[in-house]
């Protein structure tokens, strides 16, 4: 019974977590410039990675699966926030984005010659 | 929650002084004992052979990868930790399927910003820590991180005028307060109920 639930609830996350991968695609497919597409690469696709594990974690149910699932989960949290500040960074130093679709730039205003302050 | 009576006499600040040699000692276990749980998860199984093959491993990878020391002057709180997890899952919850729906909507051009927050613990560790959560709850994204004045830069999506601008600083500034509440210093948590007022400063 537990385990028909289970499977069930699996199979939800798996289709939700696949729809939400589908529509961070359709977003960096989409979007107008770099940095609104990271957004898509980062939110949506983080969540339906987390769906899709949760999915896989409901159907397999094993306890040595579930630390690898834990372990890739965590990591996913960690590194794609990583990844898109280090693309949106280079796609806004090398001024590939669209100045007509921004209302506010503070970061000019702090003045280009500090631009590499710190080893980040 | 707060008010905890410790006394943290070391000073606000990046540097955390008056923490030696044990100081550094433990974040090297600390940072040891995490390499060994993640190289037993990785064989998917818990045994002798994998502990220790992962304390060599994990020794290994801290004497020839040596990061720089960022040091833990904070403690650990379990329910401001919990808020603070309940908080970021389901705000990242509404930021997907907000930025899932902007995806598909036809005919639709998000407009954005640029904006920067000074956070008001400038330590590398809650500047590191609020970046990551800071890029996963709604409309913001990290661009640039000034080290130095402990300064975020975030692009914020789909804006509709300065309103959206303000409310995206005020959430990165919640975010930062949950933060610090869950592992932060009784002195950083200080810090922030002092300065809590003056909310958005512009650099």
């Amino acid at each position: 019974m537990i385990a028909t639930i289970a499977d069930w609830l699996g199979a939800g996350c798996l289709v939700a977590g696949a729809l939400l991968a589908l529509a961070a695609g359709v977003g960096v497919l989409r979007f107008p410039d770099a940095l609104s597409r990271m957004h898509a690469a980062t939110k949506p696709q983080v969540l339906g990675v987390l769906l899709l594990l949760l999915g896989i974690a409901l159907r397999l149910r094993s306890p040595a699966d579930l630390g690898m699932i834990l372990l890739v989960a965590v990591f996913q949290l960690a590194t794609a926030p990583v990844a898109a500040q280090m693309i949106g960074r280079a796609a806004y130093r090398s001024g590939r984005l669209d100045r007509g679709l921004l209302d506010a730039d503070e970061l000019a205003d702090r003045g280009q010659g500090s631009g590499s302050a710190g080893p980040a | 929650m707060t008010g905890s009576p410790e006394p943290a006499p070391d000073a606000p600040g990046p540097a955390v002084v008056g923490r030696g040699r044990i100081g550094r000692w433990r974040d090297q276990a600390v940072a040891l004992g995490w390499l060994v749980v993640v190289w037993n998860l990785l064989w998917g199984d818990i045994n002798w052979a994998n502990l220790v093959g992962g304390l060599l491993v994990g020794a290994a990878v801290l004497v020839f990868y040596p990061l720089p020391a960022v040091s833990f002057g904070g403690r650990l709180r379990p329910w401001a930790l919990l808020v603070f997890a309940g908080r970021f899952a389901a705000e990242l919850v509404s930021a997907s399927l907000h930025v899932a729906r902007i995806a598909v909507q036809p005919g639709y051009r998000p407009r954005g910003a640029i904006i920067a927050v000074r956070l008001r613990v400038p330590t590398d560790l809650n500047l590191a820590l609020t970046a990551e959560a800071v890029s996963l709850v709604p409309g913001t994204l990290i661009l640039e991180v000034d080290r130095d004045s402990g300064t975020l830069y975030l692009h914020v999506m789909d804006t509709h005028g300065p309103g959206d601008l303000d409310v995206a600083r005020d959430r990165t500034l919640a975010v930062e307060r949950r933060i610090i509440r869950a592992v932060g210093s009784t002195t950083e948590l200080r810090h922030l109920d002092v300065t809590s007022p003056e909310k958005g400063t512009r650099p």
